[in-house]
């Protein structure tokens, strides 16, 4: 064939050209990906690292608990959205010891955290799913739990008890946390 | 006439949309002519999809993602919505279905070492979509919303959160937060409803064009190891020779296979009905007992057998470990023999593990490790005697709980050994001893019981004592 000089370089130019346009548009589609894409990333992966203030929420007055006795008590999350209705509500079995001293143990297995039931007679906490049971003090006393009953922290304001709402109790192997 | 144009007006559309042109190559492409009943369960696994995407759909249009409102709208659409209890009924079967015939789907190709040269991206995307479909069934029954689903997602967010280093922040997204809240139900919704579905359509777009590409596999034979070098050339040869159109000639089996599967979805819902909403899900009833769907039963009794040292491996490594493993696959084996006939270990495997399955599932149903809550008294004949010590203290072991967990004279838990026999077996000071120190699993009542009460006890185990022929109720 009777290619001149002139075609080739046309040719060449374009090829250069082509490969830009390549480079140039999987560059842009890239961009226009992140654009749709991380907004959406960062809404999804927000509750992650948002941090809840946790609050103090009124149980009931004191003297309604007996001395010694262990009973369920539930009490509002410390932000609940309006749409959460009866999510909003934690439970915990609240023990009072003695005159002055409440325990609060979180309702969740330290197993798989499914919820732990109080059985009077025997004094134990037993977990319906794998066969946990738990002391009065909240110690492992069978199955599967490795560690014990989680507890809140209670106080007693002007003859009110009072819980501090906290986190899911959270069943971790190895931890940045170093406690 | 009529006929003429109905013609007419196909042959155009047809030429405008390509349908003999484009799509007959591929429905009517040759396929092995012994490609039988065995190949049913993929197209089978397809129509279940197609029943949840259907169904699915419907009940969104009534479904509420909310705190309170997600149960409400479920009774609602259970127990008032024209036609709801049918269209939630071949829902939950169609779950029930559709996880059954992937993992038959499974077994089979692994059977028929159908995932060697040249299919083994249709078995990878075959696994994805497998794992999908499990995450499908998991979010699906925890959509529910009531106390069983809102405690499905306290277990998984603990078993999540035993991952190292990263793990409570897996919780957390799981969660939406640091508790069960509002933010919680909707994400799942999401999952469920948006992300998985999108991933099976996806996934079952490409396996099916693969299935295309590389054509149906033919039954294994113990004559033709796959030789990568060969084996195309030779597949395109027999198939010219032997292979048969698959419309109509392999479909029909499809067909008559999927409508059976269909017939079976919708018979179930008519006749037993969506399975039964749990209580409210309200996080502060804790008289709930949570329980994964019947696929899960065998998963549920693993948690609860296995030595605690050795959970986490469990936890983590069942479904990662296992993925990796059923991923790889075909990358360290992609060649050699296809035939079950020579490949005993497969056969093995999948022995084993049907009969894994079986064993555990019935232990998950019967959970024997969990305290029995409802058990009930012994009645006076059982306990001997009408009052005094030994009638007290078969009261007590009723009372003090020690019939959670054992079986007396066919009363009572599984948990810890029969004690029909006990006052044959262990001499009074053992059981005061055993009673008041705990031992392997047994907690330990010194603190709950005061001596007489004790006493009371011991004089009533030192009764049970079998009689060989003797009346005890199972």
């Amino acid at each position: 064939m009777n290619q001149t000089p002139s075609d080739k370089q046309c040719c060449k130019e374009t090829e250069d050209r082509r490969s830009f346009q390549v480079r140039l548009s999987m560059f842009l589609s890239g961009v226009i990906g992140a654009l749709i894409v991380l907004p959406g990333v960062g809404f999804v992966l927000a509750p992650i690292f948002k941090k809840t203030k946790q609050k103090w929420r009124t149980l009931g007055r004191v003297d309604d608990y007996q001395e010694g006795a262990t009973v369920l008590v539930s009490f509002e999350d410390p932000s609940p959205e309006k749409w959460a209705g009866v999510t909003a509500k934690t439970a915990a079995w609240l023990r009072r010891v003695d005159k002055e001293k409440f325990i609060a143990f979180s309702i969740n297995c330290r197993h798989l955290g499914c919820p732990v039931r109080w059985v009077e007679g025997p004094e134990l906490f037993m977990c319906p799913c794998h066969g946990g049971v738990y002391y009065k003090d909240g110690t492992v006393a069978g199955g599967p739990p490795p560690e014990p009953l989680d507890r809140y922290q209670v106080r007693v304001r002007d003859g009110n008890v009072e819980i501090h709402t906290a986190a899911v109790p959270l069943t971790t192997t190895l931890t940045f946390d170093e406690s | 006439m009529k006929k003429r144009r109905l013609k007419a007006a196909w042959d155009w559309f047809d030429d405008r949309i390509g349908f003999s042109e484009c799509m007959m190559p591929y429905i009517a492409h040759t396929v092995p002519r012994d490609a039988r009943w065995w190949y049913v369960f993929g197209s089978a696994t397809l129509t279940a999809f197609i029943v949840q995407v259907a169904t699915g759909i419907c009940l969104a249009m009534a479904y509420v993602p909310g705190g309170d409102e997600a149960y409400e709208s479920l009774r609602y659409i259970t127990e008032e919505a024209q036609f709801g209890s049918l269209v939630r009924g071949m829902h939950a079967y169609g779950a029930s279905a559709m996880v059954t015939l992937v993992v038959i789907h499974l077994m089979q190709v692994y059977l028929h070492a159908t995932y060697k040269y040249p299919r083994e991206l249709n078995w990878m995307t075959g696994v994805v979509l497998f794992f999908v479909v499990l995450g499908m069934a998991f979010t699906g029954q925890l959509l529910r919303w009531d106390a069983n689903g809102v405690w499905s997602v306290f277990v998984a967010t603990e078993m999540a959160s035993r991952t190292p280093y990263i793990g409570p922040m897996i919780s957390h997204f799981l969660l939406g937060g640091e508790t069960v809240g509002g933010s919680t139900l909707t994400r799942f919704f999401a999952y469920h409803v948006f992300i998985m579905p999108g991933i099976i359509f996806a996934g079952v777009g490409l396996h099916l064009f693969l299935l295309f590409r590389h054509g149906v596999s033919e039954m294994p034979d113990p004559n033709q190891p796959v030789d990568p070098a060969t084996y195309k050339e030779q597949y395109e040869k027999r198939l010219k020779e032997t292979g048969v159109p698959f419309w109509p000639n392999a479909m029909w089996r499809d067909v008559v296979f999927s409508t059976l599967v269909v017939g079976i979805i919708v018979g179930c819902a008519a006749i037993f009905g969506p399975p039964a909403l749990d209580a409210s899900p309200d996080p502060a009833s804790i008289h709930a007992d949570p329980m994964p769907d019947w696929y899960f039963w065998w998963y549920f009794a693993v948690l609860s057998l296995l030595p605690p040292s050795y959970e986490l491996w469990f936890i983590l490594g069942v479904p990662i470990f296992g993925f990796l493993v059923l991923f790889c696959l075909p990358l360290f084996s992609n060649k050699g023999h296809r035939a079950p006939s020579k490949r005993p270990w497969a056969v093995g495997i999948i022995v084993a593990a049907l009969a894994s399955f079986v064993v555990l599932t019935i232990y998950g149903y019967r959970e024997p490790w969990s305290p029995d809550f409802g058990v009930e008294e012994l009645p006076t004949n059982v306990i001997g005697a009408e009052e005094g010590p030994v009638f007290e203290g078969g009261k007590l072991v009723h009372s003090k709980g020690c019939m959670y967990c054992h079986d007396i004279n066919g009363y009572g838990g599984h948990r810890g050994p029969d004690l029909s026999n006990i006052g044959q077996q262990l001499t009074r000071e053992d059981l005061i001893i055993r009673i008041n120190n705990g031992g392997y699993n047994m907690p330990s009542f010194a603190s709950s019981l005061n001596s007489e009460e004790l006493s009371k006890i011991v004089d009533f185990l030192m009764t049970r004592i079998e009689d060989k022929g003797g009346s005890s109720k199972n």
